[in-house]
């Protein structure tokens, strides 16, 4: 008894032991923060290592802390989902970038309908969340869906229990469609959802939803195509019922102004192609760098990335950023400046 | 964060609590100033090791005030008995954590203590000889699997079993029932106090049973052959000689397993259900517990209140150990001052 209690403890500190070792390195960078990109930026870094021979240690901890040890200088790049306003860059002395784009896709778990079949609007959706549409032949989703066998269950809605950027870019949607749901719930990476069981981290919501009759959720659009989800069509802002592909998360990137700001948040854009709920993910850095070396590190993987990366990102689901939107990142680089105010060397 | 918060389990641990009071003052003076250096050293160290603890334990206690100072000072004693939850309004009580940590641990024990009692009373009393040892291995291999292995059992097999079989069935014949109506209310999915419960139960049972089984093994045989040979039925001799005999370390026990329920994390997180409203009392409504709000939320929680409110939490937490510990503590002692009186 006691032997299995003291090898347990021992295992596990063997394991925080390694986890700590593993950060250290010669020629490396380091970055944390937002889950959602870790699986496309762990790719990019193995490749990177591969052909260039420096290491990129990125750590998903969550946009939350990646956002803490960016502020707090552990890392050379910190992570984010949620893109940070202008003024509070400016604040701390920071800039951010674009590096992916995906989609936050609503997935539904009925007898008898495939996916795509669905379709939603924000509105709908809202009430759905908002525990006023509870079952699923309520006139408002028969008008919108008509012809649908649907049944006459109680919705079982599912959503994120963990803090997290899909949670905010849901939320942000029904915030900028659904006046009331802005009112009671809000914006934000962790809200007080008035109905549902929450489950941990994507795999948690996918699970919940393939194992529920009769559940809606929301998911990375990875997910859905990996585990080949019931996903739900979204009207957008044109009116057009769209389903969630890398064309329409590029399509509503293609509707936000990269020129005069990266704060972008890109749910509910114009352009009838464009996917209502898409989201970009940022890198976070500081304007003034003690340690420029590094700094030339992470522009020269992200410079690569950008180049070389894209088809590993479009294997993985997600959307690279346009070339254009490229230009404009490198302008922003040009303005990162040593201690002495000399600037950053890109190469 | 399951193993530090815990209670440390030696000083609940029966072998050592029913030894007699070793004595515990250090030699007398004239020895100590003729030992040899190396005695002295190994004194501090060893020394030094016992306050390194105690000052840990401070260090911890002090910098989880001064992080959920912020919260502390705005919502006060409140903070226990407010429902909402809500981080984008930055309003935060936690009521409905501490209810679902309480009540989780609650429904573990009550299945846990009595099941773990059966295997004990089994491995020493009833069971033939030759299962004894491969029975008490498995059952102490149970210990060692990992949380969240039970965390995604519970999800995916046990939570639809629990689901089909037993919430569905019991909502058909108690649903217009009164107050067991409400009891079994709430959407079948299988998910939140009870599942959680039942997993925590599972995960203790090991913890607990195999403490009973040590302490039930250190009654002397003379004990129990005396009253064998008076004529006493089986549960006599457990329940009128061994359970007296043992009760401190049962009791010890059910403590070390009651810490490991309250502290767990991953794997009430898949099966709670992490809903942060109480508006029923159903035992299969989801809710959610401190470990798992903070396990969720604390990596995306912005600085400021959402964090200091998730640092309270984490102190009451503390808090709820602390209490678990001292009364297991005052129990034990009670118990030994009226074994004093009886002799």
């Amino acid at each position: 008894m006691t032997l299995s209690f003291k090898t347990t403890i021992a295992g596990a500190t063997t394991i925080a032991a390694a986890t700590f070792l593993s950060a250290a390195g010669a020629q490396s960078i380091t970055g944390a923060g937002a889950s959602f990109p870790a699986p496309v930026y762990s790719k990019w870094a193995a490749e990177y290592n591969k052909v260039t021979g420096v290491k990129v240690n990125y750590q998903s901890v969550g946009s939350g802390a990646g956002i803490k040890q960016i502020d707090s200088k552990t890392v050379d790049f910190g992570a984010s989902d949620m893109p940070q306003t202008d003024e509070v860059l400016k604040s701390k002395g920071q800039f951010q970038f674009p590096t992916v784009i995906g989609g936050t896709v609503p997935v539904v778990n009925i007898k008898g309908i495939a996916p795509g079949q669905m379709k939603l609007d924000g509105q709908v959706l809202g009430d759905i969340y908002l525990g006023k549409i509870t079952k699923w032949n309520d006139p408002a989703l028969v008008a919108l869906n008509p012809g649908l066998p649907l049944p006459d269950a109680a919705i079982a809605p599912v959503r994120r229990a963990d803090g997290s950027g899909t949670t905010f870019n849901f939320t942000n949607y029904l915030s900028r469609v659904h006046p009331e749901w802005k009112a009671k719930v809000g914006e934000g990476t962790a809200v007080n959802w008035p109905v549902g069981a929450g489950g941990k981290g994507n795999e948690g919501v996918a699970a919940f939803v393939s194992r529920l009759p009769n559940s809606i959720g929301y998911v990375e659009y990875s997910y859905v195509k990996q585990n080949k989800m019931t996903y739900a069509q979204m009207k957008n802002r044109d009116g057009v019922f769209v389903s969630p592909d890398d064309a329409t998360f590029k399509a509503a990137a293609a509707g936000a102004d990269w020129n005069k700001s990266f704060y972008q948040l890109i749910t509910d854009q114009p352009g009838k192609d464009a996917w209502p709920i898409s989201t970009a993910t940022f890198i976070l850095m500081h304007l003034k760098q003690d340690n420029p070396a590094n700094a030339t590190e992470t522009f020269k993987f992200f410079t690569w990335a950008y180049k070389g990366g894209d088809q590993i990102a479009a294997d993985l689901d997600y959307v690279p950023m346009p070339d254009s939107v490229v230009g404009a990142i490198e302008k922003v680089w040009s303005q990162v400046t040593d201690a002495s105010g000399k600037p950053v060397a890109l190469k | 964060m399951s193993t530090t918060l815990s209670p440390a389990p030696a000083p609940l641990f029966p072998a050592a609590s029913r030894r007699p009071r070793a004595k515990t003052s250090p030699p007398s003076m004239k020895k100590a100033r003729s030992a040899p250096m190396a005695d002295r050293i190994f004194g501090w160290l060893a020394k030094g090791a016992a306050i390194f603890t105690l000052a840990t334990l401070a260090a911890i206690l002090v910098s989880l005030t001064i992080s959920a100072w912020p919260a502390i000072d705005k919502y006060g004693l409140g903070f226990l008995t407010s429902t909402t939850w809500d981080p984008v309004a930055e309003e935060f009580g936690g009521l409905v954590m501490i209810y679902g940590t309480l009540m989780t641990s609650f429904i573990a024990l009550l299945i846990a203590v009595p099941v773990s009692f059966g295997i004990a009373l089994f491995l020493t009393e009833l069971s033939p000889s030759w299962l004894k040892r491969p029975l008490g291995t498995a059952i102490e291999l149970l210990a060692a699997v990992p949380s969240i292995v039970y965390g995604m059992w519970g999800l995916l097999v046990f939570s639809p079993i629990l689901s089909t079989y037993v919430q569905q069935p019991l909502q058909a014949w108690f649903g217009d029932v009164p107050v067991l109506g409400a009891l079994f209310s709430g959407p079948p999915v299988g998910i939140g106090i009870l599942s959680a419960g039942i997993i925590l139960a599972i995960m203790i049972i090991p913890f607990i049973a195999s403490v009973m089984r040590d302490v039930f093994e250190v009654t002397p045989t003379l004990l129990k052959e005396s009253a064998y040979g008076l004529g006493s039925t089986t549960w006599e001799v457990v329940s009128k000689v061994v359970l007296p005999y043992t009760k401190a370390g049962v009791i010890g026990g059910i403590m070390l397993g009651l810490g490991r329920a309250i502290g767990e994390t991953m794997a009430v997180t898949f099966v709670i259900g992490n809903f942060n409203q109480l508006d029923s009392l159903s035992l299969f409504q989801a809710a959610n517990s401190i470990t798992s709000a903070l396990a969720n939320e604390f990596a995306e929680a912005g600085a400021g209140m959402h964090q200091a409110a998730l640092m309270y939490l984490g102190l009451v937490l503390f808090f709820i150990t602390f209490v678990v510990l001292t009364l297991s503590k005052l129990l034990l002692s009670q118990l030994k001052k009226k074994e004093g009186a009886r002799t």
